[in-house]
């Protein structure tokens, strides 16, 4: 590995003031902002261009996604403790908040997984109209993303012990990374929450 | 009617706005041509002037003349011009002024794989109601009998008629995917979206049989998805007019 | 501070197949975008047979292929109806997005842009192996949609809904390649951005990058910011095709007079809408680099510096933005209102001024040079005018008016394919004959290359100028039948042009694939700089080692120091203190 030899990875630049990595993550998170909005634009104008467009908060369960939306928002509080533990020097209390994090997302999909049966309990599938095809894209889509997190997330605490003995910057600032994309993961759901259920 | 000439070249313009976008075809031409041959020669006289041979040798120095950027200001006014002064104006003029109902023929334009239908409103300029659920291998339309708008309706399968010099207005659609309802020697092309319907008007200035020809893959049967206009003499038109049959009309004895 | 001893234990496998060095990434992602530009070239060469004989059966090929082992392809040895609509669509898609784009931004890109900015290896080098690895999948899936009954996509690069919706699986597996793709273009282009920014060596300030970077830059700008909305159009569609939702197909469809079971209330110009927001900036991730590679050997080769670099560099970025707003110049006769018509007729001419700044930048270069001929000079010079008639023949186009006559017509055909084949792919192989002995050690023959050269420009202008006179004569492009209108049978001829100049062109790349090989054995020896250029790539050993750089360079100059005033030598390498 030529690894040594690339730098900014622990240190920022001295100039952009930032490290290789979390300039990446911008970068991967500008590409999601235009994924996202290329799947909202096509919402608006799907909904636009429709004669009569149900209202969420009468097929979806509005409560069920409220307190999705309070388990996204403790799980990114979390998610920040765990790097300001690094930060702090504190392992162990990484692994604790990190290990909330997970476990805050494995409760967001359960919750999403009791809203999707009942869904499909009911015979609504995304082919049953526009408002649940876009509904069932668009949570599914970040649904994945949720799955995504959770695996990184994993392999950081799996792998914290060794890391942290190695390369402790950089590994603080991997976790920072992956918390910009929690965040933006959380950010993706306070809009699709009053888009889909509330308006 | 004369026979069309085909051959390599702009094919003949029938219609009555054709003529200016021609003429921007032609200007255009013109300006590319003069434009790649001027730079062309330029290009090779900087080539051959400065090849590199013995005793040669490159100048450090850039061009400090001011005439590329002429020359550049000078292409940027030139497509000013084309855009301002000929395409907008011929656009927006023909798109912006549509014949005045009254006077013109009004036709719907259905596309499907792989045919055109054209369905004529009748004596009273109504189209009979349609509706996608009523179609079938009797009623390709779906158009609905129990509207009387529709008893004088009828239509033709991949044959358009018209009069010679009426102004035309054809509401484009489609019943399946996206096809273009193209008839280059009348200059008119219309995307025939499902779902959308778009009106295009023209006027033909001469009598003849034109072809139709699908502008959008539309699958399997696109390059065969053609038709023929028949542009008629008024009275050529009148006595075809009166020959259709009128599939929706209410037989007599039911009344 | 070289690493190389380290890296000589790595195994067969490890060095050369999952490697994480991008310039053994940059040879695979040459090789394998090379064997599918053939690919396409071949489909391509089909599809002339066709045009220049339609109905008739292949000779030879049509056995071999049409034999059954590909289903529903060549049933009967002729190129079908259906044949050649899949011909259409996966030469198109091929071309692009498994050919050109590859080639321009994943060999080049990954090859040069570390060496040219001085660093030793991308900033993200496993990223940058599943960056390959992830086209290499997209392209194997693409494919696989061949062998699927039914064949691969039919419904043209566009993939216009409703009737890619209706299409056979070929355009589900299609459309799983795509988001492949797409993931492993988004991957790379985080990576070079990354690397273009953090990675440049000391005293290499942004206005010393040469040109090649820039362009690489602001290429990866364009891919990271119109691709994901094609992915979101993607997932869309795939959801339509499996999952029966109806985003693009509205209310009341009816396909062989029965009502179809579907909920209905999409749209399907929407598709539209979010595949040309990306398709249009396409065009430009197809030339930036292009433009680079040919600035970068016409500088060398005319010795003497840039003319214009700032402008050039503007002009790169404006070009890079405005790509984003033309798009819907490609739907002007979906019947869009004036105020739209005008808005992007308006874009469209705009966006031509920047084309006309580069070429004219380019061209006042070689004023007051010492013009050395050799061949990716001859490529880059040839360049110039096939791009300035790629971007001439684009006015008719964008201009509304006129567009009515030449949308859908071989007009169009010839004016995009001037842009991308004796446009862009003249300037890559300038730029293959150009950095093969950094990469090689050796020289390509220049004899052969020659050959090549003179060949390929006559043969491929006897391809496309043809057809912008079959596009001013109303032939419409897509038609597996162009006899079937008087029209388009009365100009026939034309059609057998092409297609054995085509063939033709065919022939002539053969020369290129045996030089290309046998170079690597029987080509000239050549030292670490065998150009005289100045750019930093040329301070490596031959071939680069792990790690490139013997030590980290330290940039003094501008990227195009040449025949500078008071010295022996002609250049004035980047990292050489005068």
């Amino acid at each position: 590995m030529s690894l040594d030899l690339i730098k900014y990875i622990e240190e920022p630049h001295p100039l952009t003031g930032i490290t290789n990595s979390k300039l990446a993550m911008w970068l991967f998170l500008a590409t999601e902002v235009m994924l996202f909005g290329g799947l909202f634009s096509a919402y608006i104008i799907l909904r636009v261009g429709a004669p009569d467009w149900p209202h969420g908060s009468e097929y979806l369960n509005v409560p069920l996604a409220t307190a999705n939306t309070m388990v996204l928002i403790i799980s990114s509080v979390t998610m920040v403790m765990s790097w300001a533990s690094l930060a702090m020097k504190s392992l162990p209390k990484f692994k604790f908040y990190m290990t909330m994090t997970i476990l805050l997302a494995c409760v967001f999909l359960v919750i999403k997984y009791i809203e999707y049966s009942h869904k499909f309990h009911l015979e609504l599938y995304p082919s049953t109209n526009n408002f649940f095809g876009i509904y069932f894209t668009l949570t599914g889509l970040h649904g994945l993303h949720i799955i995504g997190g959770i695996l990184v997330n994993t392999y950081f605490l799996l792998t914290a012990n060794k890391s942290w003995a190695e390369h402790p910057k950089m590994f603080t600032g991997r976790i920072e990374a992956a918390g910009l994309y929690w965040h933006f993961v959380d950010l993706v759901w306070i809009f699709l929450f009053p888009v889909l259920y509330l308006l | 009617m004369e026979k069309l000439q085909y051959g390599i070249g702009l094919m003949p313009d029938l219609s009555t706005h054709g003529h200016g976008i021609d003429q921007l075809i032609y200007f255009l031409h013109g300006f590319m041509l003069l434009l790649f041959v001027g730079w062309g020669i330029f290009l090779a006289y900087t080539l051959i002037r400065f090849r590199a041979r013995a005793g040669h040798k490159a100048n450090y120095e850039s061009l400090k003349s001011k005439l590329p950027k002429y020359a550049e200001v000078a292409v940027v006014a030139f497509e000013v011009f084309l855009l301002v002064g000929l395409s907008m104006p011929v656009w927006n003029s023909y798109k912006s002024d549509p014949p005045d109902e009254k006077e013109a023929l009004r036709v719907r334009v259905v596309g499907q794989q792989f045919a055109w239908y054209i369905h004529y409103a009748g004596e009273d300029k109504k189209f009979g109601r349609t509706d996608s659920k009523l179609i079938s291998d009797f009623n390709p339309l779906g158009i609905d009998s129990k509207d009387p708008a529709s008893e004088d309706d009828f239509y033709s399968l991949r044959n358009f008629n018209l009069p010679v010099g009426k102004p035309i207005i054809a509401e484009i659609t489609s019943k399946d995917v996206i096809h273009s309802f193209g008839v280059p020697v009348l200059r008119v092309k219309q995307d025939a979206t499902p779902g959308i319907t778009v009106p295009i008007w023209f006027t033909a200035k001469e009598t003849g049989e034109f072809e139709i020809i699908c502008s959008q893959l539309c699958g399997i049967g696109h390059s065969t998805m053609g038709g023929k206009v028949h542009v008629q003499k008024p009275e050529d038109f009148k006595k075809w007019w009166d020959e259709q049959e009128r599939p929706y009309k209410k037989s007599t004895a039911s009344l | 501070m070289s690493q190389d001893h380290h890296h000589q234990e790595l195994g067969f496998i490890q060095k050369y197949i999952f490697s994480v060095d991008h310039k053994v990434i940059g040879v695979q992602y040459g090789v394998t975008a090379l064997i599918f530009l053939f690919l396409g070239f071949c489909m391509m060469m089909l599809m002339r047979w066709q045009l220049a004989y339609p109905g008739e059966e292949v000779p030879i090929l049509g056995g071999l292929l049409g034999s059954g082992w590909l289903p529903d392809f060549m049933s009967a040895g002729d190129v079908d109806a259906s044949t050649y609509n899949t011909l259409g669509a996966m030469h198109g898609t091929v071309m692009i997005f498994l050919g050109v784009v590859p080639l321009g931004v994943g060999a080049f890109g990954n090859y040069l842009v570390p060496l040219q900015v001085g660093a030793p290896d991308m900033a993200f080098p496993k990223l940058n192996a599943a960056s390959y690895w992830t086209y290499f999948a997209g392209g194997v899936v693409m494919m696989l949609g061949f062998f699927m009954p039914g064949g691969a996509a039919n419904s043209g690069w566009t993939s216009y809904p409703p009737l890619s919706i209706f299409a056979s699986n070929g355009q589900t597996v299609w459309l799983v390649g795509m988001v492949l793709l797409i993931t492993s273009s988004l991957l790379g282009s985080v990576n070079i951005i990354v690397t273009i920014i953090q990675l440049r060596a000391p005293g290499l300030s942004f206005f010393k990058l040469p040109f090649f970077v820039w362009a690489q830059l602001v290429t990866s700008f364009i891919l990271l910011l119109a691709f994901p909305p094609l992915e979101a159009a993607g997932v869309l569609q795939l959801m339509d095709r499996v999952a029966g939702t109806s985003f693009f197909l509205p209310t009341g469809l009816v396909q062989s007079n029965m009502p179809l079971e579907i909920a209905g209330g999409g749209n399907s110009l929407l598709w539209q809408h979010l595949f040309w927001f990306l398709a249009h900036p396409e065009v430009y991730v197809l030339i930036l680099p292009a433009i680079g590679i040919v600035t970068e050997i016409v500088v060398n080769n005319t010795r003497k510096p840039l003319y214009g670099y700032k402008t050039l560099v503007y002009s790169g970025i404006f070009l890079g933005f405005m790509s984003f707003l033309v798009w819907a110049h490609h739907m002007f006769m979906t019947g869009m209102g004036e105020t739209m018509s005008d808005f992007f007729q308006v874009t469209t001419m705009i966006i031509s001024i920047p084309s006309v700044v580069v070429l004219t930048v380019l061209i006042i270069t070689l004023w007051g040079g010492s013009i050395r001929f050799n061949v990716p000079m001859l490529f880059a010079v040839a360049f110039l005018p096939m791009f300035a008639i790629g971007g001439l023949t684009g006015l008719p186009l964008g201009l509304t008016a006129s567009d009515i006559y030449f949308h859908d017509t071989y007009y169009v055909i010839g004016h995009f394919h001037y842009v991308v084949a004796p446009g862009t792919l003249f300037a890559l192989f300038a730029g293959i004959y150009y950095w093969y002995p950094k990469v090689v050690g050796r020289k390509m023959s220049s004899f052969w290359g020659k050959i090549h050269f003179w060949g390929s420009l006559i043969s491929i202008n006897l391809v496309f100028f043809p057809m912008l006179l079959q596009g001013i004569s109303g032939l419409n492009r897509r038609m597996y039948d162009p006899t079937f209108y008087e029209h388009g049978a009365s100009i026939q001829s034309l059609n057998v042009i092409i297609s054995y100049a085509a063939w033709a062109l065919g022939l002539v790349q053969l020369i290129f694939i045996l030089n290309f090989f046998l170079s690597i054995k029987f080509g000239k020896k050549v030292g670490d700089n065998p150009w005289q250029a100045t750019t930093l790539e040329w301070a490596t050993p031959t071939p680069p080692p792990h790690g490139n750089f013997l030590s980290e360079p330290t940039v003094y100059h501008g990227p195009y120091e040449y025949s500078v005033p008071g010295r022996t030598e002609d250049y004035l390498p980047q990292h050489v203190q005068a």
